[in-house]
């Protein structure tokens, strides 16, 4: 338990040094790809699809975890597509002009 | 890059069928290496999030990023098919009207509601870590009626070896509830007030805050009932909806208080939550991925809040308690009241450009609204063939998100050179003939500078009065945000373009090319 709220913590700084000053364009981008970053609840989600042995019926948890998959996947999917997107309109730029 | 947007298709449809028992010590080697899988994509996130900072590296970042989710997907996948039969129908259906949803979404979205799409993709984090600390709940409550009677949730969870041990579990667990349902809704509100269809203005009523206060303590006492008080198994979907419930009521509470300017710092502290709120649920399940790629973000978003604030000159705490302005509106009523402001049409503009060798343009919500991106960048293109300099004087918070001005924008092909910081242009204003405001208000507001006693006093403006002529392209002279009256308008070197940014530079650049 010590260990997790320690690599917690650790991580935490760590961003805090890693993104430190971001110039204003990536504002936006960064926000949406740290966004799709947060769908990594989809590995979590995954756990909840388990079929419960004698369980032949799905259970609480199995709809609950398959909309959890949705939402992490919309999260993931839009996330990561939208910043591509959005990026790519940056960078055509640069090359262009 | 079409194989790495379907990453969690691809991962969930090839990867290995469920194994037939394999000998332990085989599973244990798969295990182990599962583990290094989630290594890697710790070590891509972290690298991923630093280049995601610079403008050169941003692209591939964000695809190194999604590497790293397939990775971390299609491992997860692997590890949970060896230690129990999967249910493929759960996982098919949720990846695949996920990645629908959100892939669409994705490509059909206008940049000029990327505000909208952001609040709606920080609500699906929130509501994914929500759902999985429901859903985990859920599994372990099979195990608890089991459980000799007065047993908590707590112990019931520390028996499941899936997850974590110690009471953390069940701290984490309700955490991801909370943070997660405040997320969710906090985001819907945030995603109404954005697109109009609710009212972009705060909404106060008296009490607002002991009534927030209040509930949320009811939210905590209650969620911590749950997990260490004395519940029955039985009744343990009552207090977990009762929670969330509440959970989801104080997300609404807490963001209608806050007005749509002060949306940018809304949308990167939602943002911050729903990291958060992953690397709760990584805690629940002891998952060291979740844990730090949920963490990144949190930090990713509080920096951001942070910029944002700064560039307001406000605390967090008083952006949060909302309300902005409504008590310097109420009390300042008469001084609203403009005199001496000079009025000009969209010919006026036209001949006005006809000589001038320097323009800036300050683009604000109003450019976003009005959709006027691409007719400015064709008007600054013209000027620009006539040997005149056109740059664009960005304010950290103009628009309704961090960096929402770049975007629309780089949407409409303006080359990023010319998007200028303000603390790079404010110099230069003294030296620019034309200074063209476009549907901004607070951030080129000289009372911040003039008046000790202004609700803006302190907040770092773009120092548009100093130019030599100013043209604020503005639909009306209606109070802007919370009803601060701009000083600006009065200056004598100010001309007021009553119109719809994009209609009037629309005039403005055909009358120009007439001529």
């Amino acid at each position: 338990m010590i260990t997790a709220l320690t690599v917690f913590v650790v991580a935490i700084f760590l961003g805090v040094e890693l993104i430190n000053k971001v110039p204003p364009t990536l504002h936006t981008p960064l926000m949406s790809g740290a966004n799709a970053i947060s769908g990594i609840t989809l590995v979590g989600a995954l756990t909840c699809a388990y079929k419960l042995g004698d369980h032949a019926d799905p259970t609480v948890a199995n709809v609950l975890g398959c909309l959890a998959i949705f939402a992490a996947t919309v999260n993931v999917v839009g996330g990561f597509l939208v910043t591509d997107r959005m990026l790519g309109m940056f960078g055509g730029k640069k090359g262009g002009e | 890059m079409a194989n790495e947007h379907q990453a969690p298709q691809d991962a969930a449809t090839h990867t290995a069928v469920p194994a037939h028992a394999p000998a332990k010590d085989q599973t244990a080697a798969v295990k182990e290496g599962i583990q290094v899988a989630y290594l890697v994509a710790i070590v891509l996130f972290v690298m991923a999030i630093k280049r995601l900072s610079k403008v050169k590296t941003a692209l591939g970042a964000n695809r190194l990023a999604s590497l790293a989710m397939l990775i971390a997907v299609a491992g997860a996948i692997g590890v949970y098919s060896l230690s129990n039969p999967l249910d493929w129908r759960w996982i098919v259906g949720g990846v695949v009207a996920g990645a629908l949803v959100g892939g669409i979404a994705a490509r059909v979205v206008p940049m000029t509601d990327m505000p909208e799409m952001v609040a709606l993709l920080n609500g699906s984090g929130g509501s994914a870590s929500f759902l999985v600390a429901l859903a985990v709940l859920g599994e372990t409550t099979g195990q608890w009626s089991k459980m000799p009677a007065g047993a908590t949730l707590a112990e019931a969870l520390s028996m499941n070896e899936a997850l974590g041990t110690g009471p953390v579990v069940a701290v984490t667990l309700l955490l991801s509830i909370l943070i997660g349902a405040v997320t969710l809704t906090g985001s819907l509100v945030a995603y109404g007030k954005l697109s109009g269809r609710m009212s972009g203005n705060a909404i106060v009523f008296g009490g607002q805050h002991p009534l927030n206060f209040a509930l949320g303590l009811l939210t905590l006492g209650a969620a911590l009932w749950l997990g260490f008080g004395n519940v029955a198994p039985e009744h343990a979907w009552y207090f977990a909806g009762g929670v969330t419930l509440l959970a989801l009521v104080l997300g609404v509470l807490l963001v209608i208080p806050i007005g749509g300017a002060d949306m940018p710092v809304v949308i990167s502290l939602l943002n911050s939550y729903s990291g958060v709120a992953a690397s709760m649920t990584g805690f629940v399940l002891a998952n060291n991925l979740l844990i730090v790629s949920g963490a990144l973000v949190g930090a990713s978003g509080l920096i951001l809040t942070k910029i944002m604030c700064d560039a307001m000159n406000r605390s967090l705490l008083n952006v949060l308690m909302g309300g902005f302005g409504m008590t310097a509106g109420a009390a300042g009523g008469e001084k609203t009241e403009y005199k001496n402001v000079k009025s000009m049409s969209a010919e006026d503009l036209a001949l006005m450009l006809d000589g001038v060798s320097s323009v800036i343009f300050i683009p604000g919500y109003g450019l976003a609204v009005a959709q006027a991106q691409h007719v400015t960048r064709e008007l600054a293109d013209v000027l620009t063939a006539r040997g005149c300099t056109v740059r664009y004087a960005i304010h950290p918070v103009a628009g309704r998100m961090p960096g929402h001005m770049n975007v629309l924008l780089a949407e409409a092909n303006v080359p990023y050179e010319q998007l200028v910081e303000m603390e790079q242009i404010n110099a230069d204003f003294k030296t620019t003939d034309l200074v063209i405001v476009l549907g901004a208000n607070d951030v080129v507001n000289p009372l911040a500078l003039t008046d000790p006693q202004s609700p803006l006093a302190g907040m770092p403006i773009l120092h548009a009065h100093e130019a030599r002529n100013v043209v604020v392209v503005k639909r009306s002279l209606g109070a802007g945000y919370a009803g601060i009256k701009n000083t600006l308008f009065e200056y004598d070197n100010c001309h007021m373009l009553f119109d719809d940014a994009k209609r009037a530079l629309q005039t403005t650049l055909q009358e120009l090319k007439a001529a």
